[in-house]
């Protein structure tokens, strides 16, 4: 018996939807599939977003040359209302949530019992009362056991708004095309609502890539139509979407980490010495002893006074341009220290850059003589390239454009 | 903000005033807060208007912990200190048990190896009990991070495990997590004898006799002594309150000042501290420790605040087994009730409706989805006339545990089901008291939901939360505050949610005393 051989599919072929597995379709979606040249899709909480549309490159110098669409809808999104939901969220990060006025929006990172981090996000602040948590994993759990003895509502939004960040230098410009008024106002991390299309568009001065950007809310229902509006407003200002790994080139030069890269969920890894303390990823600056109570406080400052941190995360130049993926890193060449988290040929900057998880006192103390075990293929012949490395300030990437309030029309 | 203590005890239970007067004789200057307007908490007892005594909720003592009584020169006059047991049979026949002695009453079922057997259980279960007992009176030990003090009890209950002999030692674990029916069952044949056997076991708890763990359950209770009697049962002489009286005697001779009607607010904290109470009244009173006798859902959520503790620390404490099961009835007779087979003589005894294994199992039943019991398990003591200090005009008080009422019931507790689970209850007495309907003056229903709003604690649960393998020793209440302590500097248990648990005894405020007391140096 000879089996037959079937000819392969035209659908397997075309850009068509990879709407399999269980995964689900963004608002986005039409419009991603015909735009996606590549066919090359991933999976984020539950949904497929496009990994590149075309060329990797060619979406990275669109991020730093122009403006780029890039669909954050799988975004985990909770609403935090209620007469403590100030108190709630100040128990739930270390930093000072009091601080932040309503209409602003804040970096933030949220700790178990041990200090060990459990994953980074956004705030953003509404009203007296009224707060969103966005975060790239579910968080619903840990929400909801936080908010025993609070008296909060908390929200699982995640589904009913559709978001796009709307990043590169010639974002504003095309905002104010659109007949936007007022976008120019915005400063960083402000965050401002505005009428679109008979809804309400929220736009907040945020973003992932280190550049002038914007991060776009509305409802499903509108997200086709607010893809379209960009697209016509920006046709002469070279705008188009990009995917998940052209991102990550710029996340990286910005400096910014990433949960599930650069460090893992504490209640989700299965070795418990894998948890890191905010001390341990460079997030000092997160943890504010001062402001009273918040989960992980006893731990962190047991830790920041017996000075038991155990490791320290730094940025990384390296000599050479062969990115230091999943490298381990050096003393003297002899002695493994730690291990690159997340590395990256810098077009822009044209620097090879890496971010790193280095033991103490390595990275703290001892921070010369720093080198990085890399592995090239040169045509399936495997070369160990030792190249020097220094330890450097993050962002990597910090144009002025990131801050200039009004923007500069590009 | 004008007068300073060392130490502020909220609640003045037994266990809170235990505290408070260990802490005075120390030295210290102590305030105990009580919200109720009398002291005493759950062990109480109250005066009915025709002057007839009744004791609200505990109406037994079992093991009073005797370092309490030594040390804080109680005196406590007892009515009786080893009642019988009667497991009341049907048509009279009942079974007479005094410690490990068992009799037949009017010819009831009994058989001769029975009557041995009996013996060797309950002579096995006090001796393991007896190992339990070493614990009662010390901070459990935590397994890491000991202190020397810590490492002493381990090494002192791994050597009386062990000197026990090596059949024993193997016994002991084999049964520890066992459930009782299965032991019994092992060893007896007698309905009768097993199912208020069972019962002891699980009086007060969410257990029923074949749920794992109810050996320990029994173990546990059999683990102190009454009067030199272990697993004594007694009645003091003027009622249960007066433990507490005594208690609060002793309290105010060592110094400390008590004030009733002043419910606590919340705890002050500052730089992760306790440093006083805040009163519902608005007054602020500072000290330097807080020792809270509330239940730990209670006193950590209500009283200083999720916001001061870590989620997952909350997440736990919200999932502690805290929900009570037992009713508790109190009737006012208008004479002395009649029960089938009984001489009056024999009325002053711990009288148990729980016929077999499988009745306590099927009322149990009931308590899993929501539901009383209609035929519920009963305890029923007669203390005017164990104790005739307590009695009044002619007038004699049935006071009733019932088995099974949960404490959150599904159709939720009103005047209605109050008034169906007492009636059921009386249904149940008429079995074997068949006048005694006719004899009630008044009667007062109280389900665990009653129990939680008079004495407020959480669940209206009698050991606050159940004495489970879990919820035990150094894990008593939950990881996370154990050996008196809390995650918040200044904050200290002492009341039955910590180790050792419930019942009157005194031990966890004791204990709590001497922890505070060592870490103030």
């Amino acid at each position: 018996m000879s089996k037959s051989l079937s000819p392969k599919t035209p659908e397997i072929l075309s850009a068509r939807p990879r709407v399999n597995a269980g995964r689900k379709p963004t608002p986005f979606h039409a419009r991603q599939v015909e735009k996606s040249e590549t066919n090359d899709w991933t999976l984020w909480a539950g949904y497929s977003i496009p990994n590149s549309y075309t060329s990797v490159e060619l979406e990275y110098f669109s991020i730093r040359n122009g403006a780029t669409l890039y669909d954050i809808s799988p975004m985990c999104k909770y609403r935090i209302k209620g007469p403590d939901a100030e108190r709630f969220m100040n128990r739930f990060v270390p930093r000072d949530v009091r601080k932040i006025k309503p209409g602003r929006v804040a970096y933030a990172i949220w700790c178990n019992d041990d200090g060990h981090v459990l994953d980074d996000g956004t705030i953003f602040r509404f009203g007296p009362d009224d707060f969103r948590l966005c975060s790239q994993e579910r968080q619903y759990a840990w929400l909801m056991d936080s908010a025993l003895g609070f008296d909060v509502e908390i929200l699982d939004e995640t589904d009913d708004i559709a978001a796009l960040q709307f990043q590169g230098p010639t974002t504003f410009a095309i905002l104010e095309a659109m007949g936007l008024k007022g976008v120019e106002t915005l400063k960083p991390f402000d965050l401002q609502h505005f009428s679109f299309a008979g809804t309400e568009l929220m736009i907040s001065r945020t973003g992932f890539t280190g550049d002038l950007g914007y991060e776009l809310w509305i409802e499903p229902g509108k997200a086709l139509e607010l893809w379209d509006a960009l697209m016509a407003a920006g046709a002469d200002r070279t705008i188009s979407p990009v995917g998940s790994l052209a991102l990550d080139m710029t996340r990286i030069e910005a400096g910014f980490i990433q949960p599930a890269v650069d460090f893992l969920h504490a209640e989700h890894v299965v070795r418990h010495t894998r948890g890191r303390s905010p001390f341990e990823l460079g997030l000092d600056w997160q943890v504010d002893f001062t402001k009273g109570h918040f989960t992980g406080r006893r731990a962190l400052l047991k830790e920041k006074e017996a000075n038991s941190s155990r490791y320290c995360f730094v940025g990384l130049e390296i000599e050479g341009n062969k990115p230091a993926h999943n490298a381990l890193v050096y003393h003297k060449q002899k002695k493994e220290i730690g291990h690159i988290t997340s590395a990256v040929w810098s077009p822009t900057m044209k620097n090879n850059l890496a971010m790193a998880l280095l033991q103490r006192p390595f990275g703290v103390d001892i921070t010369e003589d720093l080198w990085v075990e890399i592995y090239v293929d040169k045509e399936l012949k495997w070369d160990r390239v030792m190249a020097r490395a220094k330890i450097v300030d993050r962002p990597f990437f910090n144009p002025p454009r990131k801050r200039q309030t009004p923007p500069a029309r590009f | 903000m004008t007068t300073r203590y060392d130490s502020i005890v909220i609640g003045a239970g037994h266990n809170g005033l235990t505290c408070a007067a260990y802490l005075a004789k120390a030295g210290k200057k102590v305030l105990v807060l009580e919200a109720n307007d009398r002291i005493g908490g759950m062990a109480i007892t109250e005066q009915a208007a025709d002057g007839v005594l009744i004791p609200t909720c505990a109406h037994l003592l079992y093991q009073l912990h005797p370092d309490v009584i030594r040390d804080l020169d109680l005196k406590v006059k007892m009515a009786a200190s080893s009642l019988p047991t009667i497991a009341l049979g049907s048509d009279g026949r009942h079974l007479k048990i005094l410690g490990e002695t068992v009799t037949a009453l009017n010819g009831a079922d009994l058989s001769a190896k029975d009557t041995e057997n009996y013996v060797l259980v309950m002579r096995d279960l006090k001796k393991f009990a007896r190992v339990l007992g070493a614990l009662l009176g010390q901070k459990p030990p935590h397994l890491k991070n000991r202190d020397w003090e810590d490492t002493k009890t381990l090494l002192k209950l791994g050597l009386s495990i062990r000197m026990m002999g090596r059949k024993s030692m193997q016994e002991f674990l084999r049964i520890a997590l066992l459930n009782i029916a299965d032991q019994l069952e092992d060893h007896l044949e007698n309905d009768l004898l097993m199912g208020v056997t069972a019962m002891e076991a699980v009086w007060g708890t969410h257990l029923a006799p074949r749920s794992p763990g109810s050996v320990l359950s029994l173990m546990y209770k059999l683990a102190g002594s009454l009067e030199g009697t272990q697993g004594g049962i007694g009645i003091p002489a003027g009622g249960i309150g007066k433990v507490s009286e005594a208690l609060e005697q002793a309290a105010t001779r060592a110094g400390a000042t008590i004030r009733t009607n002043t419910p606590v607010k919340s705890m002050l904290v500052e730089n992760d501290t306790v440093i006083g109470v805040e009163l519902e009244s608005g007054e602020k009173i500072l000290a330097a420790s807080v020792a809270s006798s509330a239940d730990p859902q209670r006193t950590f959520l209500s009283l200083l605040g999720a916001e001061h503790l870590d989620a997952g620390f909350t997440r736990r404490l919200g999932k502690i087994r805290n929900r009570g099961d037992a009713a508790k009835i109190n009737l006012v007779l208008d004479g002395l009730p009649e029960f089938t087979g009984l001489s009056q003589q024999d009325l002053a005894a711990k009288l148990v409706i729980a016929p077999s294994i499988d009745y306590v199992e099927k009322a149990f039943n009931h308590a899993k989805y929501g539901e009383f019991s209609e035929h519920p398990a009963l305890e029923v003591t007669l203390p005017t006339v164990v104790d005739q200090s307590s009695a009044g005009t002619g007038r004699h008080v049935l006071s009733i545990v019932a088995q099974y009422a949960p404490h959150q019931l599904k159709a939720g507790w009103s005047d209605e089901q109050r008034a169906a689970l007492g009636e059921a209850v009386i249904r149940k007495l008429e079995g074997y008291a068949p006048n005694i309907r006719k004899q009630i003056i008044s009667q007062q229903v109280l389900t665990p939901a009653d129990l939680e709003q008079l004495f407020n604690v959480t669940g209206g649960h009698w050991h606050h939360l159940e004495i489970q393998v879990d919820q035990l020793l150094m894990m008593r209440p939950l990881h996370g505050t154990a050996q008196y302590e809390t995650p918040v500097a200044g904050l200290y248990l002492c009341g039955a949610g910590a180790h050792p648990g419930g019942n009157v005894t005194g031990a966890p405020g004791m204990n709590a005393a001497k922890r505070i007391l060592s870490r103030k140096g």
